[in-house]
């Protein structure tokens, strides 16, 4: 699920009426109704499992139920960025916890965390299936392999610095 | 693999390897660095992209090959590199030889393999129907429809001898003949993608470099049990596999390939793509279903199979990528080329996705019953570190680790079950002496026990057990006894499992303690981590003969453990040293050496 930085929607009910809807005719969508909004806000806002449990009658403790088993959906807002650090065997055997290490150093957030500023989430990933290109990190969205733990510090690094100019920009 | 090109085609030809491994490398950089420089040169060059041509230790690769049917691949390319490619090779008529992966290296990749599956993978453009034609693309669903009723159809798999590539091995045809005997108006087939395993990337190469031998294998498939409705199950975390998806999911329902008379037949088949939430445990088939039902992905009791009540209670087969990316083949060619590969209770070719410590790692297809060093030596290239290969981790993490001494064992089903692990759906990792067994099973125990479902106390809390007294062995806190307790709960969470997450689970952990006793106890008796890895057993030393005093090891440092002058050799205090090993990563001399174990001091 790639989600652009500063992509995202306005909460709003006829967002989320439009994604309930547009699935209705499906047995069983639950899920990718609750993926979409989830896309659209980069988490599922609790007021919109309260909203889609009226919207199709499923009770709103069963569609949280669903959201707090699968591992992909979050209850929490994202940062403005989205880490995943690949946990994979081939990345653990590389030096993942070094480049972990190294990340929360840089970011300031512990993995499952988002940054002070909002600026970054780290969320820690099973396998990005990227296993030649071990260790690998991705950065919204896009797969950085063959990592050390300086080349991910610099990554991050340039990423804050843009950030800091586009801050900056909006107040002046 | 890689068959000649087409005499009648006399123009250039570049191919850029776009699957994952392709993409995060920096391959659409070269792509585009490559469309911009032919444009410039007027040059008359087909640059197609395709997939994974399975040599991921190369990546960004490219292939050219030249009017008159000279081909090379180059390795490593990046868009800076393009440029004297380009004016060199397809102007000047010569290679740039130093950045062309040599022929012997090729062949020893290849001369080992067989390509059914990934036939198509690095060849065709996987977001081409046409490409897919031209490679006699939906000729066995043609011939499956025309010639041979469901029964042949069932009868030409069973005797392939396939058995399901998903991990579990059963015969597939056998599991149609269920489905088909099974009476019902509606009845599904489910792909199952969602290749959860860490360490596996097969399926995962297979959609994004031919999506469409899935969707054939599916048609086959609901034409020989009789179903008219087709679920993909895949991962949420593979974008570019379900774009593709999507992509020929669309062009084989406008060309009538999917929808209603498919080819003018009696035979009516629709596809829908649905994504995995992120849950392990949807790869199990009671669960899966579940969740494509929009419930909690958690897997119930059998009987019923899914063959008698499946998905909304109704017959339903669920086969793997794998598996159905093998059929349009086996159909094509038939059932008695098929089982001529492989051993004798495992027929054909197996893919594996081999990664880890290893010189040359990728996506290879073998016959069953090659041996494990023959993968990773003649194919693997040994070791990337060039240190002594210690074991390899097979079939993900319910798998097993079996070490270099076993490394003669065969790959086929049964071979393999017999040394403690299972074949699984094909993840090979290689471990050299850098990999603490401790610390992997520990890894692979956290992963199986953070994605239990929780339905099975055993599993639920078993396995939580069993990782705390892990953490205790690698934290130097390890007692007698410990191993012993290890093995009986490993024994009574395989009993006391409903499904294989649990069943397998311990499996890492048995297979670790089977071979690898000695370095359990070196943990436990004498509190020292032979392969210096595990953090609380460790310490970190700069060589003063070695350090120049950059401060860069400072400068990184987490916990200002490191100071010193600069100039002059830096000194960590270990008071303050959390082991993490940064220090030692950005240290471009070498100056800093690790240490386990109190009575090396």
């Amino acid at each position: 699920m790639v989600i652009e930085a500063g992509a995202r929607e306005k909460l709003s009910f006829a967002v989320i009426d439009a994604i309930a809807h547009k699935h209705n005719v499906e047995p069983g969508a639950i899920i990718p109704v609750l993926q979409e909004i989830q896309d659209a806000y980069g988490y599922v806002p609790p007021v919109a499992i309260q909203r889609v449990a009226e919207n199709t009658g499923v009770p709103a403790s069963e569609l949280f139920g669903i959201v707090t088993f699968y591992a992909q959906f979050r209850l929490q807002p994202l940062g403005k960025n989205l880490i995943k650090v690949c946990h994979g065997t081939a990345c653990h055997l590389s030096g993942a916890e070094r480049i972990s290490q190294m990340i929360e150093q840089v970011v300031g957030a512990k993995e499952g965390e988002t940054s002070q500023d909002g600026l970054f989430t780290v969320e820690r990933v099973a396998c990005l299936g990227c296993c030649s290109l071990a260790p690998c990190v991705m950065v919204n969205g896009k797969v950085h392999g063959r990592l050390t733990p300086e080349a991910i510090g610099k990554l991050i690094s340039q990423v804050k610095e843009t950030e800091k100019v586009v801050l900056s920009g909006e107040v002046g | 693999m890689f068959p000649e090109r087409d005499k009648k085609n006399r123009d250039w030809v570049i191919k850029v390897g776009l699957a994952s491994c392709g993409v995060a490398a920096g391959g659409r950089e070269v792509y585009d660095a490559l469309s911009t420089k032919l444009r410039q040169k007027g040059l008359n060059v087909e640059l197609k992209q395709t997939g994974c041509m399975g040599m991921c230790y190369n990546e960004v690769l490219v292939e050219v090959s030249s009017p008159e049917g000279g081909r090379v691949f180059y390795r490593h390319v990046t868009p800076e590199r393009v440029d004297r490619m380009v004016e060199e090779h397809l102007i000047g008529g010569q290679p740039v030889t130093e950045w062309v992966i040599p022929d012997e290296e090729i062949d020893n990749l290849l001369a080992k393999q067989k390509r059914i599956v990934l036939r198509n993978c690095g060849i065709i453009d996987p977001e081409s129907i046409d490409d897919y034609l031209a490679a006699d693309g939906y000729k066995a669903i043609e011939k499956a429809l025309r010639s041979m009723s469901p029964q042949e159809v069932i009868d030409e798999v069973t005797n392939s001898g396939l058995r399901g590539r998903g991990g579990a091995g059963f015969p597939t045809g056998v599991k149609w003949s269920f489905a088909r005997k099974s009476p019902s108006s509606q009845k599904y087939i489910i792909c199952n993608a969602d290749e959860g395993d860490p360490g596996a990337f097969m399926d995962r190469s297979v959609l994004e470099s031919d999506p469409h031998s899935v969707l054939e294998g599916m048609l086959i498939a609901g034409y020989a049990i009789g179903a008219s409705e087709g679920y993909i199950y895949a991962r949420a975390e593979y974008p570019l596999a379900i774009r593709r998806l999507e992509i020929a999911l669309a062009q084989a329902e406008e060309r009538g390939f999917v929808g209603k008379s498919i080819l003018g037949c009696n035979f009516d088949f629709d596809v829908r793509i649905r994504q995995g939430a992120g849950a392990f445990v949807c790869g199990e088939e009671t669960a899966l279903m579940m969740s494509i039902e929009g419930r909690r992905g958690m897997p119930r009791f059998r009987p019923p199979f899914p063959a008698q009540s499946g998905l909304w209670g109704k017959p339903t087969n669920i086969n793997n990528v794998e598996t159905l990316a093998n059929l349009a083949w086996i159909i094509l060619h038939g059932a008695d080329v098929y089982n001529k590969y492989g051993t004798d209770k495992s027929k054909g070719t197996k893919v594996f996705a081999l990664a880890g410590k290893v010189a040359h790692g990728g996506l290879v297809e073998v016959p069953m019953g090659i041996t494990l060093k023959e993968i990773v030596f003649d194919i693997g290239g040994g070791t990337s570190s060039g240190l002594e290969f210690k074991a390899i981790q097979i079939g993900g993490p319910s798998g097993g680790v079996i070490p270099a001494s076993l490394a003669d064992t065969p790959l086929d089903y049964d071979s393999v079950t017999k040394t403690g692990a299972i074949m699984g759906s094909g993840g090979l990792i290689v471990m050299d002496e850098t990999a603490c067994v401790v610390d992997a099973a520990k890894f692979f125990l956290n992963f199986t026990q953070n994605e239990s479902c929780g339905k099975c106390t055993f599993c639920r809390i078993g396995t939580l057990r069993m990782l705390e007294i892990l953490q205790r062995i690698s934290d130097g806190e390890g007692k007698e006894g410990d191993l012993e307790l290890l093995e009986e709960l490993a024994e009574s969470i395989k009993r006391a499992s409903l499904c294989g997450l649990g069943q397998t689970a311990p499996n890492p952990v048995l297979t670790t303690i089977r071979y690898f006793r000695d370095e359990y106890e070196a943990h436990i008796y004498e509190k020292r981590c032979p392969a210096k890895k595990c953090r609380a057993l460790i310490s970190y030393e700069i060589m003063p003969e070695k350090c120049p005093g950059c401060g860069l090891c400072a400068k990184y440092c987490p916990t200002g453990a490191i100071t010193g002058e600069r100039k002059k050799p830096y000194i960590i205090d270990k008071e303050k040293c959390i082991h993490c090993g940064l220090c030692m990563s950005v240290c471009r001399l070498g100056a800093i050496s690790v240490q386990s174990g109190g009575r090396d001091e």
